[in-house]
């Protein structure tokens, strides 16, 4: 394949009307990083030599999952009837997790590819960023990939895309990223459709941040669209929101491969590198100026990544503590979003309790430390920011149980999330019986094309970070999917149930939930426990509580026999080295008051391993 | 083939002892155990080191004495050269195996040996176990003349269905008779049970309690049956054709049993030993538990003396091998450093009746003490007045768990 454009536009030198800045809008796996290879192919600047899966996506996890964590910019060269234009592919994170980081990068586009799996219509997630892609007035191309598959129905999904965003079903372009077909054609109407930026050249340099990633060799570099004025080399800049100064090291532009140039101007996207060695000082969403002729106004929109959901991470061996918060200091370099603080437990140690923005947040994160720090770790069942207001008049934030006040509590408000769930119609009822047990308020409920369904519900977001997504799934045979997204707090009847062995309370399992569910917790917990800890010398109860009153209750019975009847022939040494065995075993337990209980049943009740186990 | 040995240093060949040996075996009771590793079926819970006529791979049962003769000349020499000098035996044990399917002359003949070259102290108890159906009256006397003082029967159970689970072959109907022709031949007697095979009952261990008490013996052992890996009963339990034995059942059998042997006039002085007085409890047995010296001679033997322990190697063909040319039959061996000892010492005389002196445990050792008298494992009385640690029944049952508390740091 041969590039149409001969001869590339220059970074800070070119006419802001041919540029054109754009997006693509996708659900997981519905080929968004294979559309993205060819683009790069079609246009040149990967060479087919060079040419590897998925090529913008840098993470093994990236790649393996097929999930797109960083956005990244790319500029290509185009050609349409003899003018060149440069085209800025601006890669997004797929995942709601992600949503602050998507508007960014909406916002740095003035047009988005809203592209479609042809075999399997649109998804949850895909609406809620074409959503935000239209609030952001960006000009929508609808597409529909995989047009290859033999399972494609293209003019079925044409129909409900032009149902969904208006205009006709022959506007829908019909591509497939893997053969190539169409992806001209669409890179055509990218020029023709999308507008081109508009910034004042004269003003004094504004450019937003829509993406700030970490690389071990050169230190944060930070991805930004520039809005009016120029940044140069060399040249002294300043992020707006802190004030706080850095010499530009390096300005440049990816294609994909970084490229310093002379400076970037309206309406262009490039990267910015300042030696600067931490994300946290270099924000998606602020504004970068020059600190010689700074802006006064920032560009709307920064707000500060709040986490959502909240976990405790600890080594399953003690010993790796400390590899533990290095690992942590590594990973928030490069994910701003991550927040975490040292946190002790009875059961399990030393930990951290760490700030998520969502569930694939979570996971992402214990995969990474897992995978790339080579650490074994166990979660806490993962919990929401709950406001509690006492009697006494003060107001507590809790995002770990144990912070739950202990005395007379007045009001508890916790985070709501308005659930957004397409499903075949055919599992309409069950999904909404899942909706219901979680306290989900039905809000809406549409049909997209003949046999699928949007369902919408307000839902408390602590009823979904735990095992929602699973059951959704399994209810519904892999076919629904799931999008949600913040809509403020409410009040609700919550309790805090604390588990306690021998009257000794194990932190690691309380845990803050509806009052209605408080006994099924308890009982599901007490049960657990008993199943998986090893009897002891005395009688063990394990008692469900909230508060004083206990409201489940089970007990491990003492052992009663301890003891090897003889040694045979005088053999001492076989004895004593049982004994010394057995007592190495015993530096793996964890001493709760004086109940002996092994790290694998506290790793297991948490993960509830056992009545997993029990199903098969 | 039996459990494995453990792993250890390597032994020397002339069966010579570190030089750290003789001091600690100075002063130190001495005895002689005797390992005669032959039976006629094996049955299905042993792992004991004990072979079938069609396992011996050349081995011969009727050399065997020879044999331990042999050894015996070698540790008086293997003494000898580490200074620790032959003394004069305090006990001697035959065991196995089943050493009564060597004839009684075989045994007369090999503590004969034992007298020749080490000694026997005056009043030294000389015991040999035996299956009740592999001996007669005339055997019995036989041992008697030859020096012996006592014997322990196999007994096991008075339960035929017990008997057949455990594949013992003896009739219990017969019992009676042959502890009669032992007492009648003068010597002591000693019973072995075992309880909580699979399928046995508590009323069916009932049975076999009063059994052993109503054979009037000086003697008692009671043990729990244990599943050994790689026995013919672990198979059993592992396909599920034998249930596995339950541990709190056999709590419940051991409570039975130490009640009514105390009823009968028998008291406890090791977990699973009973005897009427002092004076009947077995030094041989307690040799083990009060860190006492003995020689092991027989395949597969263990040995303790001056602070070392050693193991001959476990196969009748490769010790004979061994002896034929000169070469001490032990396989390996440890030298028990400071807190090794220590750690045994808890281990083992925390197990008897007149118990640990508590100046043997260390600071945080004698702090835990509390706990264990707060829990009922310990006897109060004797911490306070005799400053010694003795197991409660409860302790008992939970010997090793007390051991694990006082160790603890």
């Amino acid at each position: 394949m041969s590039p149409r454009a001969t001869q590339a536009l220059q970074p800070a030198a070119t006419d802001p009307a041919q540029i054109r800045n754009f997006c693509i809008i996708a659900h997981i796996d519905h080929g968004k990083s294979t559309l993205a290879d060819r683009m790069l192919q079609i246009t040149g600047v990967v060479s087919d030599r060079d040419m590897r899966a998925q090529y913008l996506d840098r993470m093994d996890i990236e790649r393996e999952r097929g999930i797109t964590i960083k956005s990244q910019a790319v500029r290509m060269p185009w050609e349409v009837d003899g003018t060149g234009y440069a085209l800025n592919m601006i890669d997004t994170p797929g995942h709601v997790d992600f949503s602050y980081e998507v508007s960014r990068s909406l916002a740095a586009c003035e047009g988005a590819i809203l592209l479609v799996d042809a075999a399997q219509g649109i998804e949850a997630q895909t609406l809620a960023n074409l959503y935000l892609a239209m609030e952001n007035d960006l000009e929508i191309i609808p597409v529909l990939n995989k047009i290859d598959l033999p399972a494609a129905d293209p003019d079925k999904y044409a129909r409900e895309l032009a149902d969904l965003i208006g205009g006709s079903p022959d506007d829908v372009l019909k591509v497939s990223g893997k053969t190539g077909v169409g992806v001209e054609e669409l890179l055509d109407r990218v020029v023709g459709r999308v507008p081109a930026p508009v910034g004042r050249a004269d003003a004094p340099a504004r450019a937003m941040i829509f993406d700030s990633v970490y690389d071990s060799y050169r230190g944060v570099v930070t991805y930004v669209r520039m809005v009016d004025g120029k940044l140069n080399p060399r040249e002294r800049i300043q992020m707006m929101s802190t004030g706080s100064t850095h010499e530009l090291l390096e300005i440049g532009v990816s294609s994909p491969e970084p490229k310093p140039s002379k400076g970037l101007a309206v309406g262009e996207v490039g990267y910015l590198i300042t030696g600067v060695k931490d994300v946290r000082l270099s924000k998606v969403g602020d504004t970068v100026t020059t600190h010689r002729q700074a802006a006064t106004e920032p560009l709307p929109g920064y707000t500060d990544p709040k986490p959502m959901v909240f976990s405790g991470l600890y080594p399953i061996d003690g010993s790796d503590y400390p590899i533990l918060r290095e690992a942590l200091d590594k990973l928030k370099l490069s994910d701003a979003a991550l927040n975490y603080e040292p946190e002790t437990s009875v059961a399990l140690g030393f930990g951290f309790r760490c700030g998520f923005l969502g569930l694939l947040h979570l996971e992402i994160i214990t995969e990474r430390l897992s995978r790339e720090f080579g650490l074994d770790l166990i979660a806490t069942a993962p919990s929401v920011t709950y406001e509690v207001a006492t009697d006494d008049g003060r107001s507590v934030t809790v995002t770990n149980p144990s912070e739950f006040p202990s005395g007379k509590i007045r009001a508890v408000s916790e985070p709501v999330v308005r659930v957004g769930i397409l499903t075949p119609k055919d599992y309409v009822g069950t999904v909404m019986e899942l909706c219901q047990s979680r306290r989900g308020n039905l809000m809406g409920m549409e049909y997209l094309g003949e046999d699928r369904v949007e369902l919408r519900y307000s839902m408390p977001l602590g009823e979904i970070v735990f095992d929602f997504f699973d059951h959704l799934k399994s209810r519904t045979q892999g076919y629904a999917s799931l999008d949600y997204e913040p809509m403020g707090e409410q009040e609700a009847d919550l309790v805090k149930v604390d588990i306690l062995l021998q009257g000794e309370q194990v932190d690691a399992f309380s845990a803050i939930v509806h009052r209605d569910k408080a006994y099924s917790y308890g009982v599901l917990m007490t049960e657990r426990l008993k199943n998986l800890i090893p009897r002891q010398q005395f009688e063990v109860p394990i008692q469900a509580a909230i508060g004083s009153r206990i409201i489940a209750r089970e007990s491990i019975r003492a052992i009663r026999k301890d003891v090897l009847a003889k040694c045979y022939g005088g053999d001492i040494s076989r004895k004593r080295k049982l004994l010394e065995k057995q007592k190495e075993g015993k530096k793996r337990m964890k001493m709760v008051g004086r109940v002996e209980v092994p790290q694998e049943a506290f790793i297991a009740a948490l993960s509830g391993e056992t009545e997993k186990k029990e199903k098969k | 083939m039996a459990g494995p040995l453990p792993v250890g240093d390597p032994a020397p060949a002339d069966g010579r002892l570190p030089a750290s040996a003789a001091e600690a075996a100075a002063g130190v009771p001495f005895g002689a155990y005797v390992h005669v590793p032959f039976c006629r079926v094996r049955c299905g819970y042993c792992d004991f080191n004990t072979y079938t006529a069609t396992e011996l791979r050349g081995a011969k049962q009727s050399e065997y004495h020879e044999e331990v003769a042999r050894e015996i000349d070698l540790a008086v020499a293997a003494l000898d050269l580490s200074g620790v000098g032959p003394r004069p035996l305090s006990t001697v044990f035959f065991g196995g195996g089943t050493p009564t399917l060597l004839p009684a002359a075989d045994l007369v003949g090999v503590l004969r040996r034992l007298r020749e070259r080490f000694g026997i102290v005056e009043g030294a108890e000389i015991t040999t176990e035996a299956n009740p159906d592999s001996v007669d009256a005339a055997y019995l006397r036989a041992l008697k003349d030859g020096g012996f003082t006592r014997v322990s029967f196999g007994v096991q159970s008075a339960v035929p269905e017990t008997l057949a689970t455990l594949e013992r072959s003896h009739d219990p109907a017969k019992v009676p008779d042959v502890v009669a022709a032992a007492r009648e031949a003068g010597l002591a007697v000693s019973v072995d049970l075992i309880y909580g095979a699979p399928g046995e009952t508590l009323e069916q261990w009932e049975r076999s309690v009063d059994m052993a008490i109503a054979l009037g013996p000086e003697h008692i052992s009671a043990y729990a049956l244990i599943v050994e890996d790689g026995t013919k009963l672990a198979r059993q339990i592992r396909s599920g054709v034998l249930s596995a034995p339950d541990d709190d059942l056999q709590a419940e059998m051991y409570e039975l049993a130490d009640e009514r042997f105390c009823s009968a006039g028998f008291g406890w002085y090791e977990i699973s030993n009973w005897s009427r007085g002092v004076e009947s409890r077995s030094r041989h047995n307690l040799s083990y538990w009060s860190g006492a010296d003995w020689w092991g001679f027989g395949p597969g033997a263990h040995s303790h003396v001056g602070g070392v322990r050693w193991w001959n190697v476990k196969h009748p063909a490769a010790y004979a091998q061994r002896l034929a040319i000169g070469v001490s039959p032990a396989q390996a061996r440890e030298v028990l450093d400071e807190p090794t000892r220590q750690t045994e010492r808890l281990l083992l005389q925390s197990r008897i009746s007149d118990g640990l002196p508590l100046a043997v445990l260390g600071e945080r050792g004698r702090r835990s003490v509390a706990g264990l008298i707060a829990d009922g494992l310990v006897e109060p009385r004797a911490a306070v007045r005799e400053r010694r640690l003795v197991l409660t029944r409860r302790g008992r049952l939970l010997a090793d768990a007390v051991v694990h508390r006082l160790l603890e740091d």
